[in-house]
């Protein structure tokens, strides 16, 4: 366990300084001016961008060399001091906190209710493959998956918020306002957590000891609850690692869509307003995400699947 | 299974208490702005418009400066020392009363910024009992307008840190501060002291969306009372809403096609006659801003009264004369109908930015124009900022933008600028004309209405004849408000939307 630890400690330590040295090179390299680009971002294309920018630069010190400046946030990333965002001037780890509780919430919520979806509907299919709930299950997962985040977003708008009223189409502060975009991000996740339990529940429904168990005579509902679910959700389990990678990639567009104040929107902002230590921050935000989720993953298939603690 | 079934009805049960909406005595606004950081430079308008905070002076829906924290002012003899009087029942929100002090200190902040004060011919900002006193390096009379101005608002002692940062915005308005969520939601709440008496509505939730889209949806699903800035495409909808009010003001902003005058496509004025008359300004308000009444047929809206002349040649489409005008410039089709000169083809990049939705389309709409008058326009879109960036290292050929002659109320604040030596950023590029500059100079110095006028009308005489930089649409800005809520007023300045006048409908 304490190895596990470490190690995840130490993959944590190096996506930091990866994800911080890229943004940081990539945010360079990009063609225009970055303190014309802050200037516009803090006081509006209406403003003397010029005239302002000359008083950025001098306060920002954008002059100083590339690799001293480089070297400054590495040193304060040390320090757990992410530095201040160039653009509203508050602490990035400030702002951060906001946002990034806001996202998790809200991928949190999409991967909760893609859970109530997807295995579900994934358990009946797999339990009657090549049956009307399977062909259907499969029609729906085709059609969700294909469907990009931001159409699904505006269909979902528009039946729920503009036809019935029921939710509203943007905000945030309450489970309202999440269920929209949610909603959205779960759809596209259970269109696949849905095909991987039909899969794995098919395939233990195949196997012997669940022949056995329908043998000695058990009902259907206790043979499935006691040989059938855990037996099948390790795929699924382990499936949610990759599903992380589409969860952070939609939360950018869904945020932006839903005026929801989360990583997502702020990354997007940031990266147009050449707010560096913002893109830093929120990069390294998604990347860690990435790191606990996938450690979660792990610590859960060990609980679910004794035969990993025996090798362990 | 069982506890799957436990965790399905808890969501199901919270889900459903959630989606009763909240008590209704909140007036819900929406609107494009985001609030990053608190520096009045930066989003002073926010607070400026949903008035949490004032300037000494505002405003009027016609333009006309009107008393605001302070009650009057004078001008001395020589037009050097400007007197504002501070009315005495103001105060700020945290119960503190507004002193000749306390604004004069807020206001030598903003001088010292990126805000407009640092464009006037200011002296100093000083403090006589009631009163602040301006003194300034040579007469202009715009000053009261540029304390219009958002990043002029005043701000209690008690909003700045040590180093004078601002820390929270402690105003004198209708309505304080209640929480601040950056960069997406403003909770206000009725002041409770405001000199100008109780608004009708005690609380107002204000969200940051920025979807035009988006906003249309919420207004037609009544979850805000209130949206501004709507697209062109909602409009129409949104009219036909049986619950909603649609508003549209038209407002001081033009787009134009700021030319680089120094460079060998534009530098004779029959070029740019040509281009003004290669443009088809009823077909693109027409489609794009599905309103043929925006089509620019000189730089100032009608709305704009003194600026708007009636004697000028209107700017309207004729492709023949846009060819003979280009012909008698030395222009010969080439080869691939493209012009050519000199060896020269008439090729340029046309640059714009999409912090305006619709400024890509009209480029591409010019493009196509153009293009029939044997020009080639390379559209490129990119951030804002790559227009003055452009502009001052010159490179810039071609640039379709908006520019806003509200800054201050007094379009002479933003000419000065814009067709000063030099040109500007938003302005002219490569084009020097001393005649409109001692004119403006000339508008800036009086503030006689008389002596004004055939100044102002000279002024856009020569703009409309020289065209450094050429109209293309005027603009309009669509509010919308659910019926609950009446007494909603559009400002076309977007100084200040009337929050504290809006009630509930009965």
């Amino acid at each position: 366990m304490r190895n596990f630890l470490l190690a995840r400690l130490l993959q944590a330590g190096l996506v930091a300084v990866v994800v911080g040295a890229l943004c940081f090179v990539l945010m360079r390299v990009m063609p225009g001016d970055a303190a014309m680009r802050i200037a516009a971002g803090r006081y509006g294309p209406d403003a003397r961008i010029a005239e302002a920018a000359k008083m950025v630069r001098l306060e920002l010190g954008l002059d100083r060399p590339l690799v001293a400046q480089f070297l400054e946030w590495l040193g304060n990333l040390l320090r757990l001091d992410l530095g201040h965002s160039l653009v509203t001037g508050s602490p990035v780890i400030h702002e951060l906190k906001v946002q990034l509780g806001a996202s998790v919430w809200l991928a949190a919520s999409a991967l909760a209710l893609s859970l109530l979806i997807g295995p579900v509907i994934g358990l009946f299919s797999g339990l009657k493959a090549g049956g009307a709930i399977d062909r259907l299950g499969l029609a729906g997962a085709v059609i969700f998956r294909a469907i990009p985040p931001f159409v699904l977003g505006l269909m979902l708008m528009l039946v729920f918020s503009k036809q019935l009223g029921w939710l509203p189409p943007a905000g945030f502060g309450s489970a309202r306002e999440m269920l929209l975009p949610a909603l959205t991000l779960a759809l596209g996740l259970a269109a696949m957590s849905s095909r991987v339990m039909r899969n794995s529940v098919a395939a233990v429904a195949r196997a012997p000891y669940f022949a056995f168990a329908r043998y000695k005579g058990l009902p259907e509902s206790v043979v499935v609850r006691r040989h059938g679910l855990r037996n099948a959700a390790i795929p699924v389990v382990s499936y949610i690692a990759l599903q992380a990678v589409y969860l952070v990639e939609g939360v950018v567009v869904v945020e932006s869509l839903f005026a929801y104040p989360g990583i997502g929107h702020a990354l997007v902002h940031a990266v147009v307003e050449r707010d560096i230590p913002m893109v830093q921050g929120t990069a390294l935000a998604m990347g860690l995400m990435f790191v606990v989720i996938a450690a979660i993953v792990d610590l859960l298939t060990h609980w679910l699947d004794p035969r990993m603690r025996r090798m362990a | 299974m069982r506890t799957l079934r436990v965790l399905f009805t808890t969501v199901a049960l919270s889900v459903a208490a959630s989606l009763n909406p909240a008590h209704a005595e909140v007036l819900k606004v929406a609107g494009p702005w985001e609030i990053t950081g608190i520096d009045p430079a930066q989003t002073g308008y926010v607070f400026s418009r949903l008035q949490v905070a004032e300037t000494l002076v505002t405003a009027n829906h016609e333009g006309e400066i009107v008393p605001a924290l302070a009650n009057r002012w004078s001008v001395s003899g020589d037009g050097l020392t400007w007197r504002f009087t501070l009315r005495e029942n103001a105060r700020f929100h945290d119960g503190m009363p507004v002193t000749g002090e306390a604004a004069a200190a807020s206001l030598q902040r903003a001088l010292a910024g990126v805000g407009v004060l640092a464009q006037a011919p200011i002296e100093d900002i000083a403090s006589d009992g009631r009163d602040v006193v301006i003194r300034l390096t040579k007469p202009f009379s715009a000053l009261p307008a540029y304390l219009v101005h958002f990043s002029t608002i005043v701000l209690a002692p008690s909003s700045f840190d040590a180093a004078g940062k601002v820390t929270q915005i402690v105003g004198s308005g209708p309505y304080k501060v209640k929480s601040l969520t950056a960069p997406a939601r403003l909770e206000l709440q009725a002041s409770g002291g405001w000199w100008g008496g109780k608004p009708a509505i005690e609380e107002v939730s204000y969200l940051a969306v920025g979807q035009g889209e988006t906003r249309a949806l919420m207004a037609e699903s009544g979850e805000v009372d209130l949206a501004f800035s709507m697209l062109p495409v909602s409009v129409d909808r949104l009219k036909a809403n049986p619950r909603l009010d649609v508003q549209i003001a038209t407002i001081p902003r033009t787009r134009i096609l700021k030319l680089n005058a120094a460079s060998p496509f534009f530098d004779q004025i029959e070029e740019r006659q040509a281009i003004s008359a290669a443009i088809d300004r009823a077909g693109i308000t027409k489609v794009i801003l599905r309103n043929p009444d925006l089509a620019a047929t000189q730089l100032f809206p009608p709305a704009m009264k003194g600026w708007n002349s009636p004697d000028v040649q209107p700017l309207v489409r004729d492709v023949d004369k846009a060819k003979e005008l280009l012909a008698a410039a030395g222009w010969r089709a080439g080869s691939d109908g493209i012009l050519e000169k000199d060896g020269k083809r008439f090729s340029v990049t046309l640059l714009t930015y999409s912090s305006w939705p619709e400024l890509p389309p009209i480029a591409t709409a010019l493009q196509a124009q153009l293009r029939q008058v044997g020009i080639e326009a390379k559209v490129s879109v990119g951030n804002s900022s790559e227009i003055p960036a452009r502009h001052q290292d010159g490179t810039l050929e071609m640039g379709l933008i908006s520019r806003l002659y509200s800054i201050v109320p007094d379009p002479v604040g933003t000419l000065l600028q814009d067709y000063g030596p030099g040109g500007s950023d938003w302005g002219s590029m490569g084009w020097d004309n001393k005649e409109i500059q001692s004119v403006v100079e000339q508008l800036a110095a009086t503030s006689d209405a008389a002596a004004r006028a055939p100044l102002q009308g000279r002024a856009v005489e020569i703009l409309q004849q020289e065209l450094p930089s050429i109209p293309v649409t005027w603009s309009e800005l669509a509010i919308v408000s659910n019926k609950r809520v009446s007494g909603v007023q559009v400002d076309p300045l977007e100084v200040n939307y009337g929050l504290s006048a809006i009630r509930w409908a009965d």
